[in-house]
């Protein structure tokens, strides 16, 4: 039976309900069902649910991805890291524009998060969509984007998600499927290329500072030769040739110069704007400067970076850091700023159950600045420590952690559930 | 107390450091300059030959790709090894590093991978990975190890080597009888992550003492206590265990 369209919120959270314009029956039901899937999966312990409620959704209406991606010019984003936040600075520098511009900016990046995004999207218009690693690739397709931004692979949740390489190779598949579809991708990381390669691909040289996920050729197997860039000396696949690269703090498209001055802290959030201006110019054709001005006026993206109140009235910033090439980017700005911190770990599903990554990150560090090991993983914490030889205190609740700490605003850095349950609480869902 | 420092050989960290290994060497030199045995580590790096002088070697767990590169120079510095190990020398391996000591691992697509055959061990690629947390039972004197597994091999043990220890939870060898890893003089081998040090710090001190000979005892509060929670998350089985994990899915 036809259903009339309609929209619906949730009141007080302003956020849409999946039962919408654009979405027939059979596909509200199919997104419904899916997200049940990928609970139940992720409350028995199963999996995080990104796979099965894809599935399910494929499974009851095998056009419903098709059927929500209608009237919408689609931009994809992935990447291990970043990918919310470079989804937040290109959906800025996009809205300079006077199309409509839709986004998943909660960071809910699997097939049955995008679904509800997707049917309240107006259209015509755009959407810039972040989307989970293993999802891109079953995604593409159907949604025909006609653009995917994308920034990094490195180890992440090996429990879960696998080996890098089994990663990189389901996005290269994509790129030899659409040998004319645009990719804007960083030149700098060989999983990355290796995936882009194939499609016709806007490079752009930002460096790549944690090489450790990146010893061997992704050709070849070989190892890689690590100059100012990379090459491999046995199959011949290297850095590709481009004229943008990201320069200190300023971006260089062609030859033009874009400074990017950023409201967000740390040399990763430079590689990400640098990124969401490069797509906002070279494929939706928004002026750099206008981009750039853009991108400046972001502060805190779905609660990374913002402030929580600790219980004597002072606030601790919230860092988000999921594995080592996040972790110690973090360390490096917080040993820059000797910032007093809190590190939170927790090892639940969403989170990746095996945090022995603790022992690749340079915790080192933190040795002479104020520290304390926090989470549900807080004696792995303090054993790295001890090992590391920093001192520290131990306490198991990251807020009452950050009291601890002397200094105006201690730095909270967390892993997703820790951060997904501070931002829930604390959080302003529209930021 | 010897005189010069113990050198501590991280092999091929960049191949085989797929899941925190490098924290096991770390482990072991601190142990060893807090009770005042100077000690260092010495990284080999992938394409290098495994030199022969170093008191300890340390193989970690790596991804399918690195493994054959590893497998390459590890033949190919076979002797240096052996005669290290004759000489006195300690070998660690976990994971892919304990799969490569053995004499072949076969992948799931049938391609052989020659080991250099020090342990007695042959490893298939099986159907499913292990992951999660194991308990294994060794013999004394050492305690009850708790690791972290995540592994697709199924590890058979020749009648030239004993296992490491009995499983009590998870998968180890993943073969039938229920053992993990391979004991041999001065040289063990595990599929335990963790890393599996860090958490056990007995068996730190035992390959230590292995070396040095009797340690004195050093304090170890926090590991203990680390090693405590692992094992009783390890130890959760059916009902409970499916109960834990449900609380943690919660988030």
């Amino acid at each position: 039976m036809p259903t009339p369209p309609r929209t619906r919120s949730r009141p007080g959270t302003g956020r849409p309900d999946v039962t919408t314009t654009a979405s027939s029956g059979r596909t509200r039901l199919a997104v419904r069902a899916g997200a049940a899937a990928g609970w139940l999966s992720r409350v028995t312990g199963r999996g995080a649910g990104a796979t099965i409620s894809g599935r399910v959704i494929n499974r009851i209406a095998p056009d419903a991805l098709t059927e929500l991606g209608r009237g919408l010019r689609i931009t994809l984003v992935s990447a291990t890291n970043g990918k919310t936040t470079t989804t937040r600075l290109l959906t800025a520098a996009v809205r300079t524009g006077t199309e409509p511009v839709a986004s998943n900016h909660t960071g809910a990046n699997l097939t049955s998060g995008l679904a509800p995004v997707l049917a309240a999207a107006r259209r015509p218009g755009l959407a810039v969509l972040e989307v989970d690693e293993r999802v891109l690739p079953r995604v593409v397709d159907p949604l025909a984007a006609e653009l995917l931004v994308l920034g990094n692979l490195s180890r992440d949740q090996l429990d879960r998600y696998g080996e890098v390489h089994a990663v990189a190779a389901a996005w290269r598949r994509v790129a030899e499927a659409h040998p004319d579809l645009h990719v804007v991708a960083n030149a700098s990381d060989p999983h990355v290329v290796h995936a882009a390669e194939p499609a016709r691909t806007t490079w752009v040289r930002l460096g790549l500072r944690w090489r450790a996920d990146a010893a061997t050729c992704p050709v070849c197997a070989a190892l890689l030769d690590w100059g100012a860039r990379f090459a491999c000396p046995a199959c011949g696949f290297a850095e590709p040739d481009t004229p943008h690269h990201l320069d200190g703090d300023t971006l260089v498209l062609d030859g033009v110069r874009v400074p990017l001055r950023l409201g967000l802290p740390g040399r990763w959030n430079l590689d990400n704007a640098a990124l969401a201006v490069a797509a906002a110019v070279t494929h939706h054709g928004v002026d750099p400067a206008v981009a750039a001005a853009a991108v400046a006026g972001v502060d805190t993206v779905a609660g990374r970076y913002m402030t929580v109140p600790l219980a004597d009235g002072r606030r601790a910033r919230v860092l988000l850091a999921k594995n080592p090439a996040g972790w110690s980017e973090v360390l490096e700005w917080a040993r820059a700023e000797a910032r007093p911190t809190v590190i939170a770990v927790n090892a639940r599903v969403a989170d990746g159950t095996d945090p022995s990554w603790l022992w690749d990150v340079p915790y080192e560090l933190r040795r002479g600045l104020p520290t304390v090991a926090s989470g549900d993983r807080c004696l792995d914490v303090a054993v790295r420590l001890r090992y590391a030889e920093v001192t520290h205190t131990v306490e198991p609740d990251p807020r009452r952690a950050a009291l601890a700490l002397p200094g105006d605003e201690p730095v909270l850095v967390c892993s997703y559930t820790q951060f997904a349950a501070l931002y829930h609480r604390y959080g302003d869902p529209d930021a | 107390m010897r005189e010069s420092a113990l050198r501590i050989g991280l092999v091929y960290p960049e191949l085989l450091g797929t899941y925190g290994d490098r924290g096991n060497a770390l482990v072991l030199a601190q142990r060893c300059r807090w009770r005042g045995v100077a000690a260092e580590i010495v990284e080999v790096p992938a394409g290098e030959p495994v030199p022969a002088g170093l008191d300890c070697y340390l193989l970690g767990g790596g991804e399918d790709a690195p493994q054959h590169l590893a497998a390459a120079g590890l033949r190919a510095s076979r002797a240096a090894l052996v005669r290290a190990h004759e000489a006195g020398a300690v070998i660690f391996a976990v994971c892919a590093g304990f799969q490569l000591l053995g004499h072949s691992y076969v992948a799931a697509d049938g391609t052989v991978l020659d080991g250099i055959g020090l342990v007695d061990a042959r490893t298939t690629a099986g159907a499913t990975r292990l992951i999660g947390e194991v308990v294994v039972a060794p013999d004394a004197p050492l305690p009850l190890l708790t690791g972290f597994e995540n592994h697709g091999g199924r590890t058979t043990l020749g009648p030239g080597v004993r296992p490491l220890g009995r499983v009590r939870a998870g998968g180890g060898n993943g073969d039938g009888p229920g053992t993990d890893g391979a004991r041999a003089d001065r040289l063990v081998a595990t599929y335990l992550h963790g890393p599996v040090l860090p958490r056990n710090p007995a068996l730190a001190d035992h390959l230590l003492g292995e070396v040095l000979g009797p340690l004195p005892p050093l304090d170890s509060v926090w590991e203990e206590r680390l090693r405590a929670e692992r094992l009783a998350a390890g130890s959760r089985t059916g009902l409970a265990r499916w109960w834990q994990q449900r609380r943690l899915a919660r988030g």
